[in-house]
């Protein structure tokens, strides 16, 4: 019966649960015309999108699927995954297909119908792709990944997996610190995915193509997974939990997690590539209104500002921009063949960008005329930021963005982003004055050390903006002030703090809001603290976090960064029931000898030199930017070789002149001394 | 330049909205780079209009635009330009340019035609009863968002359809004047058909001439 696609058939008749023979995609898609209409937005489960892949599914050896386990709207325009899906999609050998979370009410409905995750290209299971690669961005997408799996009939736990299930990889930021989902992804990417994924498959290509020589071509769909797993555990980058074990203090801390086979490295270092690639180009064009329609093209990647609070600015690193030439003419084939009506600049720092001027030039030189609204995020706080969004924009509509994310000159100095209220104040009142009637104004409450003084401080900066900006433009202007929580994260400055105290944050908050409600032109948007303690914990766990989500995943939690998805006393009683203490993870400071449970996991970043600016932060002391000092943070002994190969402006430290050093990457958290700027 | 375009709305593509379905096109004729013509005003709006919203879930092969370009061009290089730009479940079927002083598109819709599929077996001849009786009714009473209406005098033809493989579906003409729409699902839940089991096609927009 299965004539059509044979190799597929065989493998989802065993294991797609729901189903006990499989399901071809003209089911599923019968099955879903049932269901849709009662679905929110259906156009958000049926794929279709202008630019999306499809290739014919017996032409390939290896299929791909892409999760972002989170809700279409927010998924479908990441440009990480994007890039993944363009890099396995223009090998011949392979496809790439995608998927995200179903709502719940979309959830609930393909239980009761036993409709299995399927991805948007083939309408095929999950469950039939050879490799399911999830993007985890930010941790709170944790539950919604077992959810995903189970919804595809794959068993959760990596070792309940056999031979004919796919290898499940994850990456992105979270994977700073693997540990919480160890027990369910079966192999990590550690850092920038865009050549590690081709070794991967290549991986898989082989072992799979060495078993059908030799069982004949009786089953060569099936693998050998513990193979496949030893294979890709010699990948620079790629981390393979069941390969490593940990052990732990009396205090409940980690002693050390070592690996227990020769293959396995002590330490997993990032993957970086030595230059950027071309951007995308080819993006996908929704069918119904998502979050971000638009084009966005990375101008820069890593950041040199040295933000203590900030994990993205200290994983990224090192800094490599892109041409102008090459920014402009991406946009511009993206523009074309995508139709949308909103360009995205993107970076971490878009000012400290080295031709952020020439850009802007080029930009508007090129889209005048045309009907395109252009985003340039992350300013600095300074005069000329005015001149390029002015540059950029024909209507002064949408607010101008600033974030100096702390007010007092204290906090200021502790989280290492040190901007005077005078800049503040001087800046805000040029963009009313030019016109801007909103100015939206981010900070962050919770950082360590922080008193109802520094949060006061930021209530009088609204006030003073404010006052100053009626005076340049009168009573119409307004202020949006986003105050988030902070949460400490691995591999940075800050993962030795404790979080703020939920009753310290609805404080601190009760405080702005008593001083800023009363004001009808400042808004002020805060964050529920529940969500940044959850945040918290997923971030800095330990190996033994992996049962608390599996329990709390189990008793319904999913979507946890959605009010609709919350549910802080599922976590509760999960930590309850395998006897651990959510505070452990959340409120501690740590030892400062203490061993991480992500130790084995590695930015480039020397512990001592993220120990050092820790210790510079309790004593107020700022850390200029590294493109003036360097300040041999860890990335040029770990990428000698390739900074070596590639010399130059593309990268934004120092040239590595000297022949090899003998720096083996396992040693890189070696003690020495960091370089401490003025 | 005024210009008309029927194309098809398939797969996929069933499940957007009308809005949708204008940004969808509003998108192409951007790739294609067009010159689409814009309104006055702070917030100008492309001239694109679309003769007659279709229900979600539905197909299409018959659905109506007009559009306006600021520049005239030959229908041909429009027609390729577009076709190289669609979506895959989006084809062009026909293409004219219109006299630009006609009335709005959305004025001009008369009735519209489905073929209705059956994914649930009915027995023919009992279907042919229902038809039979609901035809000959002067008036059926229907309640719908709280109000009640009389459907029987939207619903200009409806017929039961056998294929030689023994296959039965409906076909049916219904009113979609503004203020007087008929829609199908209403006719089929008055033939005891559930919608949930029927794929419906708008096969034809018929206008006033
Ligand atoms: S090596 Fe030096 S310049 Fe490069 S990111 Fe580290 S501190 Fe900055």
């Amino acid at each position: 019966m299965f004539i059509y696609a044979g190799k597929v058939a065989i493998r989802c008749y065993f294991y797609i649960r729901y189903n006990k023979k499989m399901l071809s995609p003209q089911q599923i898609e019968s099955k879903l015309n049932r269901i849709l209409l009662r679905v929110q937005k259906p156009g958000r489960y049926v794929g279709g999108e202008l630019n999306s892949v499809v290739k014919n599914w017996d032409d390939v050896k290896t299929k791909v699927a892409f999760v972002f386990p989170d809700i279409y709207d927010i998924g479908v325009s990441n440009v990480g995954l994007k890039v993944l899906y363009d890099q396995i999609n223009q090998r011949e050998d392979a496809l790439a297909e995608r998927a995200y979370s179903p709502w719940f009410d979309m959830e609930a409905l393909m239980r009761q119908h036993e409709i299995p995750l399927y991805a948007l290209e083939s309408k095929r299971p999950l469950a039939c792709f050879d490799l399911i690669g999830f993007s985890l961005p930010y941790e709170t997408l944790y539950t919604n990944t077992l959810n995903v799996l189970d919804l595809s009939g794959i068993p959760i736990h990596s070792a309940d997996r056999d031979d004919s299930h796919p290898i499940i990889i994850a990456g992105g930021h979270a994977a700073t610190n693997p540990e919480p989902m160890y027990k369910f992804i079966d192999a990590f990417v550690i850092g920038e995915g865009e050549e590690v994924i081709h070794e991967i498959v290549n991986v898989i290509q082989r072992v799979k193509g060495q078993r059908s020589k030799v069982n004949g071509d009786l089953r060569p769909e099936t693998c050998d997974r513990n193979e496949i797993l030893h294979e890709l555990a010699k990948i620079d980058g790629v981390y393979v939990p069941k390969f490593y074990v940990t052990n732990y203090l009396e205090d409940g801390t980690v002693a050390y997690t070592e690996p227990t086979i020769p293959e396995a490295r002590k330490l997993v270092n990032k993957r970086i590539v030595a230059k950027l690639p071309p951007p995308p180009t080819k993006f996908l064009v929704p069918n119904i209104d998502v979050v971000h329609n638009r084009v966005s093209v990375e101008i820069m990647r890593g950041c040199t500002r040295g933000c203590r609070f900030c994990q993205a600015g200290m994983i990224t690193r090192p800094v490599r921009e892109r041409s102008v030439e090459e920014v402009v003419e991406a946009a511009d084939a993206a523009i074309r063949s995508s139709g949308f009506e909103e360009l995205a600049l993107l970076s971490l720092s878009s000012s400290d960008y080295t031709y952020v001027k020439d850009l802007v030039d080029a930009i508007s030189k090129k889209f005048e005329g045309r009907k395109l609204t252009v985003s340039l995020p992350s300013l600095r706080i300074e005069s000329v930021s005015i001149d390029l969004m002015e540059k950029l924009k024909q209507r002064r509509s949408g607010g101008f963005t600033l974030a100096p994310e702390a007010a007092s000159e204290k906090m200021r100095r502790i989280i290492n982003k040190y901007i005077p209220d005078e800049d503040i104040i001087n800046t805000t009142r040029e963009i009313y004055a030019r016109g801007w009637t909103t100015v939206k104004l981010y900070f962050m409450i919770g950082h360590p050390s922080e008193t109802l003084e520094d949060v006061q401080a930021i209530a009088d900066l609204c006030k003073r903006v404010i006052a100053e900006g009626r005076k340049v433009a009168g009573w119409k202007v307004k202020l949006n002030a986003g105050v988030s929580t902070f949460v400490p994260k691995p591999q940075t400055p800050f993962q030795w703090v404790s979080s703020d105290t939920r009753e310290s944050v609805l404080e601190k908050q009760a405080l702005l809001k008593r001083e800023l409600y009363k004001d009808r032109s400042i808004k002020l948007s805060l964050t529920e603290p529940e969500d940044a303690i959850l945040e918290a914990w997923l971030s800095r766990g330990d190996r033994r976090m992996a049962d608390v989500v599996y329990t709390a995943w189990k008793n319904g939690s999913r979507f946890d960064a959605w009010k609709e998805g919350r549910k802080y006393d599922t976590w509760m009683q999960a930590f309850a029931e395998h006897g651990l203490d959510h505070a452990f993870y959340t409120h501690r400071q740590r030892r400062t000898d203490e061993v991480f449970p992500w130790e084995h996991i590695g930015t480039a970043l020397r512990k001592n030199f993220l120990f050092q600016d820790f210790r510079m932060s309790l004593e107020g002391q700022i850390r200029v930017d590294c493109r003036l000092n360097c300040f041999a943070c860890g990335i040029l002994p770990t990428f000698a070789n390739l900074r070596r190969e590639n010399p130059g402006k593309g990268w934004m430290c120092p040239d590595v002149k000297s022949p090899a050093t003998k720096v083996k990457s396992e040693t890189v958290n070696s003690n020495q001394l960091p370089v401490v700027g003025d | 330049m005024r210009v008309r375009i029927t194309f098809t709305k398939q797969n996929a593509l069933r499940y957007i909205g009308h809005l949708d379905l204008h940004q969808l096109w509003e998108r192409t004729i951007r790739r294609a780079d067009l010159p689409l013509a814009y309104s006055q005003g702070f917030h100008p709006q492309p001239k694109i209009s679309l003769a007659a919203a279709l229900p979600l879930g539905f197909s299409s092969r018959g659905e109506v635009l007009d559009m306006r370009l600021k520049e005239n061009m030959s229908v041909e290089d429009i027609s390729k330009r577009l076709s190289d730009n669609l979506p895959v479940d989006v084809k062009i079927i026909n293409i004219e340019e219109v006299e630009e002083n006609l009335p709005a598109l959305q004025t001009q819709v008369l009735s519209a035609s489905y073929n209705v599929q059956l994914t649930e077996p009915v027995e023919r001849s009992e279907l042919m009863r229902r038809v039979e009786s609901l035809m000959m009714s002067e008036s059926i009473i229907r309640e719908r968002r709280g109000k009640q209406y009389d459907l029987r005098p939207l619903i200009e033809m409806l017929s039961v359809i056998t294929e030689a493989n023994g296959n039965v579906w409906l076909k049916m003409t219904l009113a979609a004047r503004e203020g007087a729409t008929g829609r199908p699902e209403e006719v089929l839940l008055t033939l005891d058909i559930e919608p949930e089991t029927t794929l419906v096609e708008r096969t034809r927009l018929i206008f006033i001439t």
